[in-house]
């Protein structure tokens, strides 16, 4: 009999698996891609530190763990469906239905798409795709390459393929239009990549950061951005010059880019192409939550999260009972809390689950406490507001489940 | 394109047993546990079907398996997921193909 079925072989799920795991629980973890790890796999950054963050070498630490507690892994089956029946949870899967009272969904983020005209040519990449075949596949996606958007995943990456020799030949803005949204902005562009600044590769970012906070001086800095961009460790960001379209027949051949005012706006007469054969879409990420939706827990729409994400309480319960989430489908944030979050419900379904008294309690506070200092020593935040997003969620939690329910929050249904 | 096969922080790849396929009748190689998009693009193809409309190309777009653009036919398997499928000893992949549209050519009749 299996205990607990977790979806998604991350570092929320490895880390839930190994929680679970830790108290006798026999756990199933399911995820679609071909290893475990998650997008954690691709993932190569230098710590302010001076450390390397090496995902690979952080998934296969999980991935070992979870085998020495004899969890059971399996790669390259896809969930499609989530649903309650009486007492059990029935996960639908490629190779069947699998039961068990407990679930944990880690399913993660995925990428906002920034449609524009010739984005379905070949060599057109969502800015993840290119770390993914970098890192993990080890093949060069092209000779020279144009990121659209910039944000910090996109300077994360463009430093990966850098350092595997990938030439990026310039970062622009997409066109500013009710799709592209603030990503076509440049002052805003600006506001958040100065979020970031601590992180930002160029010294005049750097520099320039605590004055261009301030407002006005931000649009006057827009105004005289130069025209040639700011080069970020070699390669040019350019605030000013929007992509219009991706242009090739079989595949990617360049992209036509127009210079644009400091509020984005498309300055006539000043299209150029730019040679390139591949191409990078960079629009930020959103929690990948469709199977909590479909099992029918309520979801909330808090944009400092990234967007939709499932209810759930500071120990990853959802007021489903017996199901419960971590990691990115949560809210967009970096792997390390993600795995903090995961080891936090991997304890709360063990305590569920009617695992000792005592020293449950204490792991699983701690394990609460350990998910805000990870979030507060943090080297990438996606978004600065976080905290602020994380609090809309546990005072909604706070109302509309834990006042007069407090040992039993979670609502039975099937 | 090719492999990355140096890496500063990475290291080096190790060298891996060559698996051969069929890629619409032509024959490749890829490395054991690579994933067909994989290693399409590192034989230089990037193109993986037409739209079934249309008949314009596409490719793998987001390469973790969410957003369904890399889909091709596996050994008769219509709708495989290039991107999240390894491929494996004398695997026959055809790419999408375009499909006739009879209601707008009935259409288009009128
Ligand atoms: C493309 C991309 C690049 C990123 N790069 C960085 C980075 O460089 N640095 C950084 O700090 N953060 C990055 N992130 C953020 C990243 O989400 C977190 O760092 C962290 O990996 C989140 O962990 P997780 O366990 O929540 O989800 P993930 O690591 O995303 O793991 C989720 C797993 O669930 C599986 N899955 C999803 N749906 C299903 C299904 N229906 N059936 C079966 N399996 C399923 C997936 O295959 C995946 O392996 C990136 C995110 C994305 C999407
Ligand atoms: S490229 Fe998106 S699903 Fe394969």
């Amino acid at each position: 009999m299996r205990d607990v079925i977790v979806i998604g072989a991350g570092p929320a799920g490895l880390a839930g698996a190994i929680a679970s795991a830790s108290f006798g629980l026999k756990v199933t973890v399911i995820d679609e891609f071909i290893k475990p790890g998650g997008r954690l796999i691709g993932q190569l950054h230098q710590e302010p530190s001076g450390e390397w963050w090496n995902g690979i070498k952080e998934s296969e630490r999980l991935h070992q763990e979870a085998k020495t507690l004899s969890v059971d892994i399996r790669c390259g089956v896809s969930v499609y469906n989530l649903e309650k029946d009486d007492d059990l949870w029935n996960v639908h899967t490629s190779i069947g239905t699998l039961t068990a009272p407990y679930v944990l969904v880690a399913t993660g983020a995925a990428e906002y798409p920034i449609p524009l005209p010739g984005w379905t040519l070949p060599g057109v990449m969502s800015i993840g795709a290119a770390q993914v075949m970098t890192n993990v596949h080890r093949v060069e996606v092209g000779k020279k390459g144009i990121i659209i958007g910039a944000n910090i995943l996109a300077f994360a990456i463009l430093n990966e393929l850098q350092l595997a020799g990938i030439h990026v030949d310039r970062i622009v803005l997409p066109e500013k239009n009710p799709l592209s949204g603030k990503a076509g902005e440049p002052e805003e562009v600006m506001k958040s990549l100065l979020n970031a600044a601590h992180l930002a590769p160029s010294p005049l970012l750097r520099m320039g950061s605590r004055f261009m906070k301030n407002g006005s001086f931000r649009k006057i800095g827009m105004k005289f951005y130069p025209k040639n961009g700011v080069k970020v460790n070699g390669t040019p960001l350019l605030l000013r010059k929007a992509a219009i379209e991706i242009i090739g027949t079989e595949q990617v051949e360049g992209v036509r880019v127009a210079d644009t005012d400091e509020n984005g706006n498309i300055i006539p007469g000043s299209e150029k192409i730019y040679e390139a054969d591949f191409v990078c879409i960079a629009g930020g990420l959103y929690p990948l939550a469709e199977l909590v939706a479909v099992s029918g827990c309520p979801f909330q729409y808090i944009p400092e999260l990234g967007g939709h994400v499932p209810h759930h309480s500071e120990m990853m319960e959802t007021p489903l009972e017996g199901l419960f989430v971590a990691g990115n489908i949560t809210g967009i944030e970096s792997g390390k809390i993600a795995m903090a979050q995961g080891t936090t419900a991997g304890y709360a379904i063990a305590k569920h689950a009617g695992k000792d008294g005592a020293a449950i309690d204490k792991q699983l506070q701690e394990a609460v406490q350990n998910v805000r200092s990870v979030r507060e020593q943090a080297a990438i935040q996606f978004n600065p507001e976080i905290d602020s997003g994380r609090r809309k969620m546990s005072e909604l939690w706070e109302s509309l489940y834990s006042k007069n329910t407090r040992e039993n929050s979670q609502i039975k249904i099937g | 394109m090719t492999r990355i096969i140096n890496h500063p922080i990475l290291g080096k790849l190790e060298d891996r047993k060559a698996v051969p396929f069929t890629f619409d009748g032509k024959t490749y190689e890829a490395f054991e546990n690579e994933t067909i998009a994989a290693a399409l693009l590192a034989n230089g193809i990037r193109k993986l079907r037409v739209h079934e409309d249309s008949g314009t190309p596409r490719g793998f777009y987001c390469n973790i398996g969410h957003c369904m653009e890399c889909r091709v036919t596996v050994n008769d398997h219509a709708n495989v997921r290039a991107c999240l499928t390894v491929v494996e000893k004398n695997m026959v992949i055809e790419s999408g193909k375009q499909h006739p549209n009879i209601v707008k050519r009935m259409v288009e009749q009128q």
